[in-house]
């Protein structure tokens, strides 16, 4: 479905699905606003009717603490910019694509994500 | 009008895949990304998954001149390989793992309302905000 998704936007509209893009876009006003402001808008219509309908999928048992979402939140937000890309602009899009920048940036968050999440687990246990 | 119609579209369709998938539950991203507690890998199937499917994608993008509803192809550049690629991803990495959320599922999983997302999406455009604000005074930096 993700794969549609981003099939869709991309045959019909030209633009790829990479949706810290869509959003910094959004922030800094100086790209096409409104197919921007349509796709978030959608993200929100499916996230709400998904959240009345199965809110077990939005689950937060087992998250990670308040003060630690915040610190992460800013270095997801800094992070994706500085990239140009996040989960899926690189890893979906730029994947199938098989562009170099997207294979440098998956191999890198991958490894750094896998390394912040284990050296969390080992200093809290 | 159809334009931004597809858009939403695909934003609704975005949204009920990262959903069903488990992208929007924070334990199931870190129970991926850290393989000391039972590791979790089905997350690297959903991903496989959409490439598979989205590669296809391209095939037929490269057989057409231009998009079917409007506008041009606009890919992103493939190279350099540079610093900023690089430091943004690992910072991305880091956050990524610290708090198991990325964009797609932080604006999707808000909509459920929880404070933690509320906090997460906040923190996260506190974040490109602060990246603009770098960003600008590295160009005056550089006169």
């Amino acid at each position: 479905m993700i794969g549609l998704a981003a099939s869709l936007l991309l045959l019909a509209h030209g633009r790829v699905a990479g949706i810290s893009g869509i959003l910094g876009g959004i922030l800094t006003r100086n790209e096409a606003v409104a197919w921007r402001v349509a796709f978030l808008a959608g993200l929100a219509v499916g996230g709400l009717a998904i959240a009345a309908t199965f809110p077990a999928t939005m689950s937060m048992a087992g998250s990670r603490p308040l003060p630690l979402l915040l610190v992460s939140g800013v270095l997801v937000g800094f992070g994706t910019r500085l990239g140009a890309g996040c989960t899926s602009g690189h890893g979906v899009c730029g994947l199938s694509r098989r562009s170099p920048r997207s294979l440098v940036a998956v191999v890198t968050f991958m490894a750094t994500g896998f390394a912040s999440a284990t050296a969390l687990h080992v200093v809290t246990r | 009008m159809r334009e931004l119609a597809i858009c939403f579209a695909s934003g609704v369709l975005f949204a009920v895949g990262l959903a069903v998938s488990g992208m929007c539950q924070p334990a199931k991203v870190i129970g991926f990304l850290d393989p000391l507690d039972g590791w979790d890998p089905s997350l690297a199937l959903v991903m496989v998954g959409a490439i598979g499917v989205h590669a296809l994608a391209y095939v037929v993008a490269s057989r057409l001149s231009r998009p079917l509803v409007n506008g041009v192809w606009r890919f992103p550049a493939d190279w350099p390989l540079d610093r900023r690629l690089f430091g943004g991803a690992v910072l991305f990495g880091v956050g990524w793992g610290l708090g198991g959320v990325c964009p797609g599922p932080a604006l999707t999983a808000l909509w459920g309302g929880s404070i933690q997302m509320i906090v997460f999406v906040a923190a996260m455009v506190g974040g490109m905000a602060l990246f603009e604000g770098w960003e600008r005074a590295q160009a005056r930096a550089d006169g």
